[in-house]
């Protein structure tokens, strides 16, 4: 297969492309000007996922930037999958930063609204929402196939990229949220993650609707799984996380064992059989797995489903 | 209307230090609606200062007016006679009024005694709920009648995002409690108008320059203005 | 400058007489010490001011410092007319309407408890005690219970000192608030001369 056929020729994009089985993963920058600890996350992740999320000032918190981070990770032998929230950065901003993560060889980018400033460490901060998600993923694509800027102008060089979006198949109204998938589609989404699943029959129910508008076909859809290290995090998401879905039966089951090693044997033993269940439903590409602060688990998680080794793309 | 809050006591008194002659002014339009800058509110400050500072010990004389509307120059001829007198003036009208009584008194000291806060719409008595945020460039014709700018906390234009959870926006603060997602709002009544299709629409970047992201604004009616 | 709190609100020679003709208000004495506060009652003419006259025809013991007001309901009672008596020179100010439930023109004794708990909130802004005001709820066959809040609450009063800002002049808060409610307080029919219901 030349490589011309490809869009942004990342690996996740040719894992997808080529009908493969999707594991990606998730990395947040630290807090300080830390330079070790993507290069530790990146060590523990590398081997066995196809790339990486890099996340953007999550949950409105001040971390280092997703763009030297996504480049730290790639020195690292990791794929970075860049994330860009429209809370802090104007279209301006999110142009440049494109262009300069592409000149750096960040390829995969996952657009996103980006959790409201209320819930971070800068609650007094303005927030930009110059563009929305649906607006940054068009803006990308015309730079990408159009070689235009988003005022129309053009460019010279275009930024070869993997555009990816989330997707809260939990959030509400829930009849608009496949609709809300295909708006993105039409954007120039290739990609999309959804948000942590707890609750499977509700997201069966959604992927019923989305299959129903036939938009497996036209996006690849990862589905994030976030594994449980015990009850009081079963418990937080259930409450605390707002658009998270995290059904009773879940959180029993991990009051069921006891803490520490026994539970967090149960929260991986659970992802394993989730990723299971979730690879049969027809239309999902691969899975998102969301182990915040627990990457160290992932390794074990992914071999435990059998998803080992990850495949090599030309 | 305009809304506004007063400002806290405290950061109202510290603007007084070192004047020995203080008008509180108010206004009658707006600002009175809402309750807060009105004749009557500017009588209540105005006394809560001479108390205050009373208690003090300090030599300060405050009265206080009120003008029909402070941002139309017309009206504040009928206080100016007053506010001449002052070398100090509390403005307890919306950000317009206190700027129009600080040009037209200029450099007369003019000090804000509020807090203009939106464009709002009283929910009930007393309550008022935001309702425009003069972006220049209607949208809310496809968004029934509901405004994405200001009612999203993100102003979004092509749907919810994925916080919005039974109706109520990923916002919730302690001081506001629930908020209603505003595209939640707009899906329920495009679906009751039977337009649920504008939805489906992607919708461009909005042109922001027409708001005050474009500098400040002026708007003239040539065919009105006096011959 | 008045190191000692008590130096600043010794009585000035030239009140003094008047205040022996016209006790409480200008009698300013040091401390709490025989300090006789002025206490203004805005009443309400259905209840309380109805039960002071029967507690004025039962005989029954309540201090001279408190003077009334009357109001057709406390409703009529603003944020500025409480301001107003204190800064006219009261010590003390309350607001005595129906019981709740039972006002005449229903929630008027409801918008008077808002309006005295808001300047309760004014007060404290400007570092004067909130207990200097109050909303008192009785009905008009409450003769014993007017007499009995009228006691406790001039004690409260003596209790906090005099009013901070009271002016130092030879009129009382009575006289200057009665002329400033102006129609809004009804004629004092007083009081004691009326029998009382049966
Ligand atoms: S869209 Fe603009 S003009 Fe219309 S209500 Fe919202 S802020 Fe106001
Ligand atoms: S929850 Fe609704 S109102 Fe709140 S930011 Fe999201 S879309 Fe806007």
């Amino acid at each position: 297969m030349s490589a011309t056929q490809y869009k942004a020729g990342s690996n996740l994009e040719k894992i997808l492309s080529e009908g493969k089985f999707a594991v990606t993963g998730e990395c947040g920058p630290p807090k300080s000007a830390d330079g070790t600890v993507i290069e530790e996350k990146a060590k523990i992740l590398k081997g066995f996922v196809d790339a990486v999320n890099i996340t953007d000032n999550q949950t409105a918190v001040v971390r280092v930037c997703s763009m030297a981070s996504g480049l730290q990770a790639q020195q690292n032998g990791l794929e970075a999958i860049m994330q860009m929230t429209c809370r802090d950065r104007n279209r301006l901003a999110m142009q440049a930063d494109i262009l300069g993560a592409s000149i750096l060889g960040i390829k995969n980018i996952l657009c996103l609204t980006g959790d409201h400033m209320s819930f971070g460490n800068h609650p007094e901060a303005k927030g930009v929402h110059d563009l929305d998600a649906i607006n940054l993923i068009k803006m990308y694509k015309d730079m990408r196939d159009e070689k235009k800027f988003q005022c129309g102008d053009d460019m010279d060089v275009a930024p070869a990229l993997y555009i990816g979006c989330a997707e809260n198949p939990f959030g509400d109204p829930f009849e608009f949220r496949a609709l809300r998938l295909k708006k993105k589609v039409e954007a120039g989404a290739d990609f999309m993650q959804t948000q942590c699943i707890f609750n499977i029959p509700k997201f069966k129910k959604w992927m019923e609707e989305v299959r129903a508008i036939g938009l497996h076909k036209e996006i690849k859809i990862l589905a994030g799984l976030t594994p449980l290290k015990g009850v009081g995090a079963a418990k937080y998401m259930k409450n605390f996380v707002p658009g998270m879905d995290v059904p009773q039966e879940i959180v029993d089951r991990m009051a069921s064992v006891e803490k520490g090693p026994p539970a967090q044997a149960e929260g991986k033993k659970l992802a394993v059989e989730m990723i299971k269940e979730i690879a049969e439903i027809e239309g999902v590409a691969g899975v998102h797995l969301m182990a915040v602060e627990w990457e160290v688990a992932v390794p074990e998680i992914v071999e435990m489903a059998g998803l080992l080794p990850r495949p090599a793309v030309a | 209307m305009i809304t506004a809050e007063r400002k806290p006591f405290d950061e109202i008194y510290a603007m007084t230090e070192g004047h020995d002659k203080v008008l509180v002014a108010g206004c009658d339009t707006c600002v009175a609606v809402c309750l807060t800058g009105g004749e009557k509110e500017a009588e209540i400050l105005a006394a809560e200062l001479r108390i205050k500072a009373k208690e003090d010990g300090r030599d300060v004389q405050i009265e206080h007016t009120a003008a029909i509307r402070q941002c139309e120059w017309e009206y504040l001829d009928a206080i100016a006679a007053k506010v001449e007198e002052y070398p100090a003036v509390l403005s307890m009208a919306c950000g317009i009024g206190i700027q129009s009584m600080a040009e037209k008194f200029a450099p007369k000291l003019v000090l804000p005694a509020v807090n203009t806060n939106m464009l709002g719409m009283p929910q009930e008595h007393a309550v008022w709920l935001e309702r425009c945020g003069a972006c220049g460039e209607c949208v809310i014709g496809d968004t029934a009648g509901i405004c994405p700018v200001v009612r999203c906390s993100k102003s979004l234009m092509n749907g919810p995002c994925g916080g919005s959870h039974d109706g109520k926006c990923e916002v919730t603060t302690p001081e506001k409690g629930d908020i209603d997602c505003a595209w939640a709002l707009i899906w329920d009544r495009l679906k009751a108008q039977g337009r649920e299709e504008l939805m489906l629409v992607n919708r461009p970047p909005k042109n922001w320059s027409k708001s005050s992201s474009g500098g400040p604004r002026k708007m003239v009616r040539e065919e009105a203005k006096p011959v | 400058m008045a190191d000692e709190p008590t130096a600043a609100v010794t009585a000035p020679a030239d009140t003094a007489a008047t205040a022996a003709q016209a006790p409480p208000a200008a009698a300013e004495l040091p401390a709490n010490e025989g300090f006789e506060p002025e206490i203004i009652v805005f009443a309400c003419h259905y209840c309380a001011y109805a039960a002071a006259d029967l507690a004025g025809s039962m005989r029954l013991q309540y201090p001279s410092n408190i003077r009334m007001i009357k109001l057709p309901c406390t409703g009529k009672l603003e944020v500025i007319h409480l301001l107003r008596a204190l800064e006219a020179g009261a010590d003390g100010v309350y607001a005595a309407g129906c019981l709740e439930g039972e006002c005449h023109y229903l929630k008027g004794n409801l918008w008077a408890k808002k309006r005295v708990g808001y300047v309760k909130k004014l007060l404290e802004e400007i570092g004067v005690d909130p207990g200097r005001v109050e909303m008192y709820n009785m009905s008009s066959a409450m003769g014993p219970q007017f007499a009995e809040t009228a006691r406790d609450f001039t004690a409260r009063i003596r209790g906090l000192g005099p009013n901070p800002v009271r002016p130092r002049a030879g009129f009382t808060a009575h006289e200057v608030v009665l002329k400033q409610m102006g129609d809004l307080a009804m004629p004092d029919d007083s009081a004691s001369d009326t029998p009382s219901g049966s």
